[in-house]
């Protein structure tokens, strides 16, 4: 335990937690402690999480024949627009990093704050703007682009474009501040002794994360304003009818939403180098190279934004060249879990339902990894591109990824957050249910893909329903472990024990103080003297097997 | 859903119903829903199974040492055993960052192989003209006159054809997965796709780019005849006269499938994007500015002329024009064809 000065609980309950320390709504509604802000991201992540993926059933029930059973074609497009932008702007940009990131970034550095505490507050009050802009949207006249809006069809439908996307800019400028504060924070509230190599995974991951968000979102926002001025002034920007190109748009889109996918994953691979370091009892395997690995794929996946665009009439040297860089993110990906993999060697792994979490994101990102190649590869992109297996692809990385490495973030610092447990064997049957749940809904979807099931379809043909069934009663086993897994937490917070504050035996800062925490994190600053993984349990009398 | 796969194709072909499209059947194996209907796709398929060998490997490989390892270093029942101080090895991550690399580099170099000979129609390939429209494909062909399906793309075994591409509304995505080949089709622009089929049969032929409300819908055949065939054959699909013995509600009929019409309007009553056919003529409307119209054959000729003019309330003007399409005794079917569906 070199880590941290402080010994467990130095003046037990002395002090009230963040969560009592202040009373009365106005004190949460104009909080700027990044605690109490995380938890409410939290809780309006978890919310839009519930809303598209109630819409999702909605669209796998619909599947479950080859015909129109009960919603109407119209229906159906805005419904799985709807399950898009909801998920992928208001749930999984925000989840990790705003709601798990602002929680224990400040804790990790061993900060009393983020560096801007009241930008944090506005960054939260941006976001619950545009969740209104696109909430507005979908009860006036809905929207029908899919996530995406393309060009020319956004320029042309009669739904709610403008609406929405001014959400979904307005969302992007919560996203560039969040950025920002992060970035800032990292770079001048360590702690005393925590230089580069002594930050934890986590932090690392974020920092990257929040890189991105600051470079390329303005891109996003650029792009939209483009298509609201094209939509609302009738000036000709995308739309070929106005003499504009719609290949552009997807080229600007795409320029933002390819980083946005690393965004969305880069946190979870923070999530799990914590989760499986402190489960195992053993030093992260390869630190250097995961920390770093972060920051490569932060940097490559500026330029692969193309491999959107192999069969939309690109030139085939633009072709080339991004199939070639979407293969060299593919490099550091496979360094990362190798290492994680790597990690669990010679350790002492102790089965709790957050590490179930963790061997579960090994193996369906390792999934969603592997089928990323194909869809790299130009010749097998051109069969596959937009069929099912483009949407297995990137739910086994957003769901499988993210989500899973989320849910399990949840449960490695719900006791930190909260301060109580949650039921273990509860736990556990909820990830057995979203691990057979996710991968019948999905797994199942790769091959509808390979035989040419196009993506965003409401009836298909009939060769393909016994697949699509098997996807959809898949799709009801997962719905069922998230709620699952959403009642026994809730169950927790009244019925729970009383966590103390270092259940899992963990050395990096935020187990080093009180559960949950006290309005200032800590006593007094902590000093760092070593690594964030030198766990008491390494046999340092071994020999080292390093070099 | 077996008996659709195991018929063959060419049975498959003479039980289309006239005036319904349907939908062709994928395959004549029961074993896969997918056929290789072109040099391309064998080709393909082949690079496929590499990626299929080489990812099962690496997964199975991963998942078998993380499992190994999951069971051998589980906690014990009391406290925790000692664990190792390892922390990192060169030279191993160096291992495990150039295979990777190596197997990357070849997936990438036969993929662009295979990339760079889809993209390069050879000089001798025949033309056919492709437009997308909400929510149906036109093909015509330069060779015959007037020639002019929906939905329809006929196409002879072992000659390569070219098609140029362009939309007249949204962006489309014409993808044909027999022959593993799919090309956006741009609204402005022309694309290229071309072809050689090894195998006749009926194939289906969808649309890939979502395009808004019947999207679904925007799905057709590809019908792979043999060589000698193919001129009668294109000669007799292009053909859109009434026979001698043929009804005037049975050639509408043909009208109907030749103009795509069942994308948008269904016989059975269902309402989609336009309305159905069920019980239309003779039917009063309201439009969209309140005034009622009785659904006669000039309501009706207009509305294929000019869609736009009279849109009934509840309805969007989504409805491409068939003037120039459609000649006078087609119309005149079609209302036939109308007046039938009561």
């Amino acid at each position: 335990m070199s880590t941290a000065v402080q010994s467990q609980d130095p003046h037990p309950a002395v002090e009230p937690s963040y969560l009592v320390s202040k009373r009365g709504l106005m004190s949460w509604l104009v909080t700027v402690d990044h605690k109490r802000l995380g938890l409410m991201y939290l809780a309006s992540v978890m919310f839009f999480f519930l809303i598209a993926g109630i819409l999702a059933i909605a669209l796998r029930t619909e599947l479950f024949t080859p015909d129109q059973d009960f919603m109407s074609a119209q229906t159906y497009n805005q419904v799985f627009t709807l399950h898009g932008a909801i998920m992928v702007f208001l749930f999984i940009i925000p989840s990790v990093p705003a709601a798990l990131g602002n929680f224990f970034l400040p804790l990790m550095l061993g900060a009393k704050d983020v560096a801007f505490p009241r930008l944090n507050l506005l960054s939260f009050y941006v976001y619950s703007v545009a969740a209104v802009f696109l909430i507005v949207a979908i009860l006036t006249s809905g929207l029908d682009t899919g996530w995406t809006f393309y060009t020319p069809y956004s320029t042309s439908t009669g739904t709610a474009v403008i609406t929405a996307t001014a959400g979904v800019f307005i969302a992007g400028f919560s996203s560039i501040l969040t950025g920002l504060n992060f970035v800032v924070t990292v770079h001048k509230m360590r702690a005393p002794g925590m230089n580069w190599n002594r930050m934890p995974l986590f932090v690392w991951a974020i920092y990257s994360t929040a890189v991105i968000q600051v470079l390329a979102t303005p891109v996003l926002a650029i792009t939209l304003l483009l298509l609201i001025i094209e939509r609302s002034l009738g000036i000709g920007i995308f739309d070929p009818a106005m003499g504009g190109d719609p290949v552009l748009f997807q080229h600007f889109f795409w320029f933002y939403s390819h980083p946005a996918v690393y965004i969305m994953i880069l946190p979870g691979f923070g999530i799990i180098s914590e989760i499986i370091t402190v489960h195992s009892r053993k030093h992260i395997f390869g630190y250097k190279a995961i920390a770093l690995s972060s920051v490569a794929i932060a940097v490559i996946s500026f330029v692969v934004w193309g491999h959107h665009l192999f069969v939309s009439g690109q030139s085939e040297l633009a072709g080339v060249l991004f199939s070639f860089l979407t293969f060299a993110v593919g490099v550091p990906t496979a360094i990362k879990v190798f290492s994680w993999v790597a990690t669990l060697y010679g350790g002492s792994i102790q089965y709790n339902t957050a590490c179930w979490y963790g061997m579960a994101f090994l193996w369906t990102f390792t999934v969603g990894g592997l089928t990323g190649l194909p869809l790299s590869t130009l010749a097998i992109d051109v069969h596959l591109h937009d069929t099912y297996f483009v949407v297995a692809h990137f739910h086994y990385v957003m769901v499988g990824g993210t989500v899973v490495a989320f849910i399990g973030g949840l449960h490695h610092w719900w006791p930190k957050m909260t301060g109580r447990m949650f039921n273990e064997t509860a736990g556990k049957w909820g990830c057995l249910l979203v691990f057979i749940g996710f991968n019948v809904t999905f797994m199942t979807q790769f091959f509808l893909g390979h035989q040419g099931m196009p993506r965003r379809y409401y009836a298909y043909l009939p060769e393909y329903q016994v697949m699509h069934q098997v996807s959809t009663i898949g799709s009801y086993i997962l719905a069922v472990g998230l709620l699952w897994t959403l009642i026994y937490l809730m169950h927790s917070l009244w019925k729970g024990e009383k966590a103390p504050s270092n259940p899992w035996g963990a050395v990096t800062l935020e187990w080093q103080t009180q559960s949950p925490p006290i309005e200032h994190n800590f006593h007094e600053t902590p000093h760092i003297h070593g690594s964030p993984y030198d766990f008491p349990e390494i046999d340092k009398s071994a020999g080292a097997l390093h070099h | 859903m077996l008996f659709s796969l195991l018929i063959a194709p060419a049975a498959a072909e003479a039980a289309l119903p006239p005036s319904n499209p349907g939908t062709p059947p994928m395959s004549d194996s029961p074993w896969s829903l997918l056929p290789a209907a072109s040099a391309n796709a064998e080709a393909l398929d082949t690079l496929y199974i590499f990626f299929w060998i080489l990812c099962g490997i690496a997964f199975v490989g991963m998942i078998g040492v993380q499992a190994y390892f999951m069971w051998k270093y589980k906690k014990p029942a009391h406290g925790h055993a000692k664990t190792s101080p390892l922390t990192h090895n060169g030279k191993l991550e160096f291992i495990w960052s150039a295979i990777p690399t190596f197997f990357f580099v070849i997936l990438f170099a036969w993929g662009e192989i295979e990339y760079m000979k889809q993209a390069t129609p050879p000089a001798d390939a025949m033309d056919v003209r492709v437009t997308g429209q909400k929510w149906s494909w036109t093909i015509e062909y330069p060779e015959v006159k007037g020639c002019s399906l929906t939905n329809d793309l006929y196409v002879p075994v072992g000659k390569p054809m070219r098609l140029t591409m362009t939309s007249v509304d949204v962006i489309h995505s014409f993808y044909l997965p027999a022959f593993r080949l799919k090309k956006d089709v741009v609204p402005g622009r022309y694309t290229v796709l071309w072809f050689e089929a090894t195998k006749p049969g009926l194939y289906p032929l969808m649309c890939t780019e979502y395009c808004g409300d019947e999207h679904s819908s925007m799905v057709g055949r590809v019908h792979v005849v043999a060589a000698e065939e193919y001129d009668a054959v294109l000669a007799k699909a292009c053909e859109l006269k009434q026979g001698d013995a043929e009804s005037a509600e049975d050639f509408g009929a043909r009208v109907v499938t030749r103009g795509g019409c069942a994308s948008c309007h269904t016989t059975d009553g269902t309402v989609k994007t336009g309305p159905s056919f069920k019980g239309l003529f003779g039917k009063s409307e309201t439009l969209a500015d309140g005034t009622t119209i009785t659904v006669d054959e000039n309501y009706i000729r207009e509305s294929i002329l000019e869609p736009n003019a009279k849109i009934v309330s509840g309805f969007s003007p989504q409805m491409p024009s068939f003037a120039g399409r459609f000649d006078d005794k087609q119309i005149a079917a079609l209302i036939a064809y109308i007046k039938a569906q009561k």
